[in-house]
């Protein structure tokens, strides 16, 4: 019996036509990681392999822009000098490459992979010197959270906020909340001076300084720190003065309502 | 004071005003008062089961509030406040005040509703009193004058009234003095054009003091600057820092137009201009380093840095004082004098 329904049917069963695919498909897939995973653990080792690799990047993305060799154009600036911090900041956040002219580059989803980011960093730091990338030690929010705020007050306040919140300036353009920014992009952006954000180098705010008002806006950040449970935004008076004028005026007119009305 | 009674006997003797029979028009289609509406007896008052309810329920909301006030007591001594534990405030206040709260809502909510639902539900009507007393009681108000006037001799006792009358004006006088010396002593327009900027100050950092060196000031940088001396002062600093505030930028020296006389005000194309506002005297620090725009945050009045901060928008009538600058010696950015105008928003005593 067994034999001949095989002759009938002269097919494999579906089970293993599926098993097949999924061999098939592990195995195109995982020959393709396998590679891709070799090829930047490559690029990674040599750092001229690195440049290599972020210059064909920068030509194929920005030299429109900037130039084939960084130079600048009507349409963009010199990137000489400008260092791999302004890149990881530009790039790492999306603000680099613009979607469109505007007042301002803004924030959108990066465009290109953390090693790509690196590359094309590496690649722009190799043209003169700039500022590089900060060192973790200064990222962990581990600085003087009193001092950060003091800092934070007089240099950056006017523009974010007092609470990181952001604001408003001229002609559109526009400083830029700063809740869940990376710490990373934060101290980038202080050294580099981003757009029409001044510079603040060092000599200004020192690294501590800098690790100071990072630690400041990650404290803030944490929603624990505050006493009153909502913390309604912590943009102050104005927020929070519209929380009682809607909610506690609003339960007293209700209330007022309720005192007067005849009872059914 | 004397003919404060003979006035009140004119008020006496007047009759209610009646009206003219002149021009004035009447309202022929006055509203007439439609008095009250007719009855509607209360649920509770037509059904027993709903009056036993509503019963219950003021009774379940005294017993609230009696459960408020108790969990109040235990919230205080569960949730201590421990010194420097700010976590800890926030409970012992946060149930604390819901307990309390509780407690007192529930004794007022209950009784309103007591009213409203269960106790009588008719409505009454109560007139005003009139205001102007009966003849009798006005006669004896203004014999009560007469009487005393007469006792006391008010009038007729001249030396007495008139120094009383000298003693109730002098007393004041003392407050008069001390509000007085309240204000800022000295000649407020001097020290509304004067700031700690002298020739030789070196700008420092705001808040911690350091000086600054020319070449710390990198092309696109911004400082916030107060004159030197000033984080270590003790008393007035505020009112000195709000006068002397700085704001520190440095500019490509093509970009900066300058103006007769002030060629030597900036040193390589480093800038310091009054951080307050000529409008009100808000801090304007909003430094765009691509524009150049140093925009106010508070009425958004705009300074042309490039242009020796020319007002290009907003409130603001004048542009930013600068601050002439140099370097020292050893290379730290220095005042070469105080301003040369008075800081700030227009005063009275202002020359310009």
């Amino acid at each position: 019996m067994a034999p001949h329904r095989k002759n009938r049917t002269g097919r494999r069963s579906p089970v293993v036509s599926a098993m097949l695919l999924l061999v098939g498909l592990l195995a195109t897939g995982g020959s393709y990681a396998l590679f891709t995973a070799s090829a930047s653990a490559e690029t990674t080792a040599h750092v001229d392999n690195l440049i290599d690799e972020g210059q064909k990047l920068f030509q194929a993305n920005c030299a429109s822009c900037h130039g084939l060799a960084a130079q600048g154009t009507d349409a963009g600036p010199n990137l000489h000098g400008v260092g791999a911090a302004a890149v990881d900041f530009q790039v790492a956040t999306g603000r680099m490459p613009m979607a469109a002219s505007g007042p301002q580059a803004e924030e959108k989803p990066p465009q290109f992979t953390e090693e790509q980011v690196a590359a094309l960093a590496a690649y722009v730091a190799s043209l003169a010197p700039g500022p590089g990338i900060p060192d973790e030690s200064l990222l962990t929010g581990n600085g003087d959270v009193t001092n950060g705020a003091e800092l934070f007050r007089i240099n950056c306040a006017m523009c974010h906020n007092v609470a990181g919140a952001g604001g408003a300036l001229t002609e559109g353009k526009f400083a830029p909340d700063l809740k869940g920014v990376e710490p990373a992009h934060i101290y980038e952006a202080m050294v580099t001076g981003p757009q029409n954000m001044p510079v603040f180098n060092d000599l200004n705010l020192t690294p501590e300084d800098k690790a100071d008002i990072i630690s400041y806006l990650m404290f803030i950040d944490d929603k624990s720190n505050s006493p009153g449970i909502i913390d309604l935004g912590g943009l102050g008076p104005v927020s929070e003065g519209l929380f009682v004028w809607i909610f506690a005026l609003g339960s007293i007119v209700g209330i007022t309502v309720w005192l007067t009305a005849k009872s059914n | 004071m004397a003919d404060k009674g003979s006035a009140g006997h004119d008020v006496a003797t007047r009759e209610a005003p009646t009206p003219g029979t002149g021009t004035a028009v009447m309202a022929s289609d006055r509203v007439e008062n439609p008095g009250f509406p007719p009855h509607r007896p209360r649920v509770s008052d037509i059904d027993p089961v709903k009056e036993r309810q509503n019963e219950r329920r003021v009774a379940w909301l005294f017993w609230a509030s009696i459960v408020g006030s108790v969990f109040a007591i235990v919230a205080y001594i569960v949730f201590p406040i421990v010194p420097g534990d700010m976590e800890s405030v926030r409970y012992n206040t946060l149930f604390l005040g819901l307990g309390i709260a509780l407690g007192m809502l529930g004794i007022g909510f209950g009784a309103v509703h007591w009213s409203k639902a269960l106790m009588d539900g008719h409505d009454i009507p109560e007139s005003r009193h009139s205001t102007r007393g009966s003849e009798e009681t006005r006669d004896k108000a203004i014999e009560a004058f007469h009487l005393g006037n007469k006792e006391s001799g008010f009038t007729r006792r001249k030396l007495i009234r008139n120094s009383l009358i000298g003693a109730l004006v002098v007393t004041p006088l003392p407050a008069v003095v001390l509000f007085r010396d309240l204000a800022p002593a000295g000649d407020p327009v001097a020290r509304l054009k004067h700031t700690l900027w002298d020739e030789g100050v070196r700008l420092t950092r705001d808040p911690d003091g350091r000086p600054i060196k020319a070449s710390d000031v990198t092309l696109g940088s911004v400082f916030h600057v107060i004159p030197d001396g000033l984080a270590e002062m003790h008393e007035g600093k505020l009112e000195e820092k709000a006068k002397a505030a700085v704001l520190l930028m440095r500019l490509d020296p093509k970009d900066l137009q300058v103006s007769e006389g002030r060629e030597d005000w900036n040193y390589h194309g480093i800038v310091a201009y009054s951080k307050i506002c000529t409008h009100v005297g808000c801090p304007v620090a909003l430094y765009e380093q691509q524009t150049h725009h140093l925009l106010c945050p508070c009425h958004q009045s705009q300074f042309d840095i490039t242009r020796e901060a020319e007002v290009i928008f907003g409130p603001a009538k004048r542009p930013l004082p600068q601050l002439p600058i140099t370097v020292d010696a050893e290379g730290y950015l220095v005042a070469r004098s105080d301003f040369h105008e008075p800081v700030g928003p227009s005063f009275w005593e202002r020359s310009l």
